[in-house]
């Protein structure tokens, strides 16, 4: 393997910001990366994260802030400068050129010689398996055969940072599990220090070793994928992280490491993630995977169930409660439509956060 | 299997409606009667008649004797070198001014305020163009009374009444059309091209040369025939701010005057069907050349 990446040590963002007129899309955001490693920006949409991403390829000047390549600062450079690679949400691959020809045009405008060209774009197109494919169009490849072209032709100008902006939202279910496998893989062989953007979480926590949560244009929580599915530091990111049980209720008694909320009449006691206080308004957080049927009891609500998905290994349903709360459960079994239900989880498995300031954080 | 059981037996085929609606027959087809009998009332009957005309000359003689006649004469045959003279460095003057400003007004937000204002000569028509012209560029104009005032020049330039005042006029009165299709065509370009151009290391004019011009080639190469066919059959602007004897002799004066002064509308005829070959060949030509280039959709997303 001769496609050898540039050599750094760190990109760094350093209280970047953008502003569309009065809509601050990016704000302060901070954020050091290291060689080798693989971030995964993760947001809902309008969070900022292709903001970000199109920051630091020059694609959009930044209002505030600067990004520094090492000790070199690269905000002020124009995106040919810079030599990223990045990988378009629709791929943007050249349809007049070939799949070569695509590949090798970041070469060719560095004006390579021809010998050179070939030879990498050869290895590019084993690297990404398109042997065989090198003469068609892009119109004549399929969905995933161009996000292969797309991706050989970002990396094979040794970039020290491959941008990755949703490459796999246009694919469909079982393609983007594909090539989520072939972006890891192709990772691992060559390294190469990775920004992707995705709104999936699921892409996120199997490809990234770091996960930054945005929200709002700001920064909400970086961490291992583990911790953050694990420990998310805020609501709305143990929201996004799959919590998507939240019951409001009143914190009733702070006992040890338990903080014990009282909603709609039951108990439930779990861990708190953020500063709450007694007679504050609180949110358990649950998991649909940790909430099961069950005894009434401790850390059990009553619920009636309205509809039940099978889903192969169990089900899944959704219920609500006399106080209008609603839940979605796994259940082994199937439960009627309608009938009345103990809905409970451990407590270690209930997160407990502040109510969220209204508006903007 | 019951499902099958009770099914009625198939009795007929698609009804004949359903036969024509699979060929592509149906009643929307209707919509294009009302234009199909404008084309053929408006376009194909007169040309059909002119080109008969043409072989039947006044003065008798045989079926060519007009075509020999315009071939023959050069005050005739050189109208059409007078009119590419005019047509074609007009219509590339147009394209080369129009590409550079529809590049910049695709990135503008209030491009509907330019667009409108670019638009206006349009709207304008030739003749009052050409009256504008022969004011402001004539004699006693203002422009040369600037130039004059700030002693630029001693002598009056001459502006009109020559190949130049029917240049400035087809480009006045051509630049917004060309402007248009060319604006419609670069913006048409997934501008996520040129994004990926960019990160891949090409300089901007890397980037027109690689990515935007081979993609517009076709595009061009029709704005260029439109345009051309336009410019070729000008005629008031050669008339007006011309030198409707000399230089600016064009094919439809020479038309015009067959047909108005000498009556003679088989010549008249004759010349118009020469004025429509000539513009027919170059369009052909410019057109059989876009199979030089790449014609798909100028997007890279999978359609």
């Amino acid at each position: 393997m001769t496609i050898a990446l540039s050599q750094f040590d760190e990109v760094r963002l350093d209280r970047v910001s953008r502003d569309f007129g009065a809509l601050n899309a990016l704000r302060d955001v901070s954020l050091t990366i290291r060689r080798g490693e693989f971030i995964a920006l993760l947001g809902p949409s309008g969070c900022g994260k292709s903001t970000t991403l199109n920051c630091i390829a020059g694609l959009l000047p930044v209002t505030g802030g600067a990004i520094w390549l090492d000790k070199n600062r690269v905000d002020t450079l124009r995106p040919e400068e810079r030599g990223f690679g990045m990988v378009f949400q629709n791929y943007a691959l050249f349809p007049h050129l070939n799949v070569r020809q695509n590949i090798g045009f970041g070469l060719k405008m560095r004006g390579r010689p021809k010998a050179e060209i070939d030879r990498k774009v050869d290895e590019a197109l084993s690297l990404v398996r398109l042997q065989g494919q090198e003469n068609k169009l892009p119109g004549q490849l399929s969905g995933g055969q161009q996000q292969r072209v797309a991706i050989a032709r970002a990396i094979v100008i040794e970039p020290p940072l491959v941008l990755m902006d949703e490459p796999l939202s246009n694919l469909d279910a079982k393609l983007r599990l594909e090539m989520r496998a072939e972006i890891r893989r192709i990772h691992n062989e060559l390294g190469a220090t990775t920004i992707y953007v995705t709104h999936d979480q699921d892409e996120a926590l199997s490809l990234a070793d770091r996960i930054v949560v945005l929200r709002d244009g700001v920064v909400r929580q970086v961490g291992a994928p583990r911790e953050l599915y694990e420990a998310p530091a805020h609501f709305d990111v143990a929201d996004f992280m799959g919590f998507r049980n939240k019951l409001k209720g009143q914190v009733v008694a702070i006992e040890g490491d338990r903080t014990i909320l009282d909603v709609e009449g039951a108990r439930i006691s779990g861990v708190a993630r953020e500063r709450v206080s007694v007679g504050s308004t609180a949110y358990a957080a649950i998991r649909s995977d940790d909430l099961e049927v069950g005894e009434a009891g401790p850390n059990a609500i009553a619920a009636t169930v309205d509809t039940i998905e099978y889903r192969g290994r169990e089900f899944v349903g959704t219920a609500h409660s006399a106080g209008g709360l609603d839940f979605v459960f796994r259940s082994h079994v199937s439960v009627e439509p309608g009938s009345r239900i103990h809905l409970r989880t451990e407590d270690e498995r209930i997160l407990v956060f502040a109510e969220p300031v209204q508006g903007r954080h | 299997m019951d499902a099958v059981a009770h099914a009625p037996a198939v009795e007929h085929g698609p009804s004949l409606r359903q036969r024509l609606a699979a060929r592509g027959f149906d009643a929307v087809t209707l919509l294009v009667v009302p234009a199909a009998i404008f084309t053929l009332l408006l376009f194909v009957y007169p040309f059909a008649f002119g080109f008969v005309l043409s072989f039947e000359p006044k003065g008798g003689g045989d079926w060519l004797a007009n075509y020999r006649r315009f071939f023959s004469d050069p005050f005739l045959y050189e109208t059409i070198a007078n009119t590419l003279r005019l047509a074609i460095p007009v219509t590339l003057v147009n394209l080369l001014l129009a590409v550079p400003i529809a590049f910049r007004v695709r990135l503008m937000r209030r491009q509907r305020l330019l667009t409108t204002i670019l638009v206006l000569p349009i709207t304008l028509g030739t003749v009052l163009v050409a009256e504008g012209l022969l004011n402001y560029l004539g004699p006693q104009g203002w422009f040369n009374r600037t130039l004059l005032t700030f002693g630029l020049i001693s002598q009056p330039l001459k502006l009109v009444h020559n190949y130049w005042g029917v240049f400035a006029s087809l480009v006045i009165t051509g630049f917004p059309f060309t402007f248009l299709l060319t604006l419609s065509y670069v913006t048409g370009i997934d501008p996520a091209l040129e994004q990926a151009a960019a990160t891949l290391g090409a300089s901007a004019w890397q980037r027109f040369r690689h990515v935007y011009l081979p993609l517009l080639m076709p595009g061009f190469a029709i704005t260029f025939c439109l345009s051309f066919v336009q410019a070729f059959s000008v005629f008031p602007s050669a008339v007006l701010l011309g030198e409707p004897a000399g230089v600016t002799r064009v094919i439809s004066i020479a038309a015009a005057t067959a047909a108005f002064e000498e009556y003679d509308y088989s010549m008249a005829s004759a010349i118009a069907m020469i004025m429509g070959f000539v513009q027919l060949a170059i369009v052909v030509v410019v057109l059989a050349s876009r199979g030089l280039f790449y014609r798909g959709p100028a997007s890279g997303a999978k359609g």
